[in-house]
């Protein structure tokens, strides 16, 4: 945990004011390319859109990553790697859901293999509605996650750290085991 | 008895140098991601981005921890990085000196890379050891080119000292005006040595998502990011003091404290000058398979660098040119 470095100096609330405004100011993002939503990344990170202009860089490891997009269809198989992803990033971290599949199911809502809601296993700050949503409502979406941030109601990690059993349950009702 | 004041102000001093240093890198950094995005036709970041960023990472949560030696790579970088700092005159100044420093700076300057590439190892993700690999064959690719260049100012210069080096390009002429081939050289194993574009093989994002620097977040990849920023600024400025006499153009022995202010304000021109042409090629480059770089640092770099030693030690043994 990250204490206030000079707490004589900076009040506790003060802190956490300033932390919030740095990791606004700074997302940095992993996209776990799914489904047909990775297509509308390109143009959003290139000349047209250029999230770069908010500080929103991609990175190549979890490690690195503040913010974790989901761009479509979960499939059992893939929210366990998502959920690995999800665990390796460090505090504080946020997640997108993108397109309409992890909201509902979308065109898969009657499939074997998919899940229907996302955020019933890693909690979802932002839900992007839309097949696809177009790079101006990616761009919308990185504007309200920056300012929740800043008004302290993106929280979904510590509502993971909180429920962490609950939300353990959840994704060993759909997996077999963990090793496969 | 002691002199403690004097001893207390020395370091104050070169605190705040080394200080100056890695806001200046930092915003370095910044304003290379600005250019960047301008010729990209983007708006890019605001050039200050790199200052939320380092306080973001240092103001994480969470770290991710393997062992002891991951732990201490961090530190080993940045305080590598700082030593080398307090060796090279910046605009002037600097703490720490001897006979023969040039060599020895050689030495030290592999340092940082080297507790690097321990921290790297050490964290045991294969994507880390292969970029530890090339970060490796690629420092030795552009050592040869490059002890080339410093052999062929030694022998022009007839020193191995950078403070009589600084001084004699003062006095006669930047080596840069007289020997421009070693120059040429000297800033193509730059290019490798900052690891800019042709040559980013080490870091490449793409290919081994971004080699050492995989498994560390939070506060560690804070630390290296001060430590890349500082790194930027020993690299530009080895060029400059080789070859564009470290940004001293009033004699401080004459002039005072107004001779250190304007030399390191000369000294931060050249720099940037010599920044924004690294920043340039990387911008337009792809890059370079690592065998490629390999070939290319020892074909045409070496090359020039070979002609270069021959123009100085003809200049100074057969046509008894002495600065």
């Amino acid at each position: 945990m990250n204490e206030n470095p000079l707490p004589s100096v900076i009040p506790e609330k003060d802190w956490k004011k300033i932390q919030r405004m740095l990791s606004k100011r700074s997302l940095w993002m992993i996209h776990f390319c799914t489904g047909c939503g990775a297509m509308e990344m390109p143009p959003t990170m290139t000349s047209r859109y250029d999230m770069e202009r908010f500080g929103i860089i991609p990175m190549a490891t979890p490690r690195q990553a503040d913010l974790l997009l989901v761009t479509g269809y979960v499939a059992v198989k893939t929210l366990k790697r998502i959920v690995r992803v999800y665990e390796q990033m460090q505090d504080p971290k946020y997640v997108i859901a993108f397109g309409s599949c992890p909201i509902n199911g979308g065109i898969y809502w009657d499939s074997y293999n998919i899940i229907k809601r996302l955020d019933k296993y890693i909690p979802v700050d932002l839900y992007i509605a839309g097949c696809m949503p177009r790079p101006e409502a990616i761009m919308d979406a990185f504007l309200k996650l920056m300012k929740d941030i800043d008004e302290g109601k993106a929280n979904g990690w510590v509502r993971y750290r909180k429920y962490y059993e609950k939300y353990k349950a959840n994704q060993m009702r759909v997996f077999k085991r963990w090793d496969e | 008895m002691t002199d403690w004041i004097g001893i207390l102000t020395q370091a104050g001093l070169t605190a705040l140098y080394l200080f100056l240093a890695v806001v200046i890198g930092l915003l370095f950094l910044g304003i290379g991601r600005k250019i960047t995005a301008r010729i990209h036709n983007r708006v890019g970041p605001p050039v200050y981005q790199n200052f939320i960023d380092v306080g973001k990472l240092l103001a994480k949560k969470s770290n991710i921890r393997h062992n002891w030696i991951f732990d201490l790579a961090p530190l080993f970088g940045l305080a590598g990085v700082l030593l080398t700092l307090a060796y090279l005159p910046m605009g002037g100044y600097r703490l720490l000196s001897g006979e023969g420093d040039l060599i020895i700076l050689l030495y030290i300057m592999v340092i940082p890379a080297l507790g690097f590439a321990l921290g790297a190892g050490a964290s045991a993700n294969p994507n880390a050891g292969v970029g530890v690999m090339r970060a490796l064959t690629l420092m030795f690719s552009y050592e040869m080119p490059f002890l080339l260049v410093v052999l062929s100012l030694m022998i022009f210069y007839n020193t191995a000292s950078l403070d009589v080096l600084l001084n004699k390009q003062m006095n006669y002429a930047w080596a840069i005006a007289v020997l421009p081939l070693s120059a040429l050289a000297a800033d193509m194993a730059l290019q490798g040595m900052m690891m800019e574009k042709p040559f980013d093989i080490p870091t490449a994002p793409h290919e081994i998502a971004s080699g050492p620097l995989v498994e560390f977040g939070g506060k560690y990849l804070g630390m290296l990011m001060l430590y890349s920023a500082a790194s930027v600024i020993v690299e530009t400025t080895l060029f400059v003091d080789l070859f564009l006499g470290g940004g001293i153009v009033l004699d401080p022995g004459t002039y005072g404290s107004v001779a250190y202010v304007v030399n390191y304000l000369v000294w931060l021109i050249l720099i940037f000058i010599v920044w924004l042409i690294a920043l340039f090629i990387n911008a337009v480059f792809p890059r370079f398979r690592i065998e490629q770089a390999f070939k290319f640092y020892w074909k045409w770099p070496t090359i020039i660098a070979a002609i270069g030693l021959i123009q100085a030690y003809i200049m100074s043994v057969f046509l008894g040119v002495v600065p």
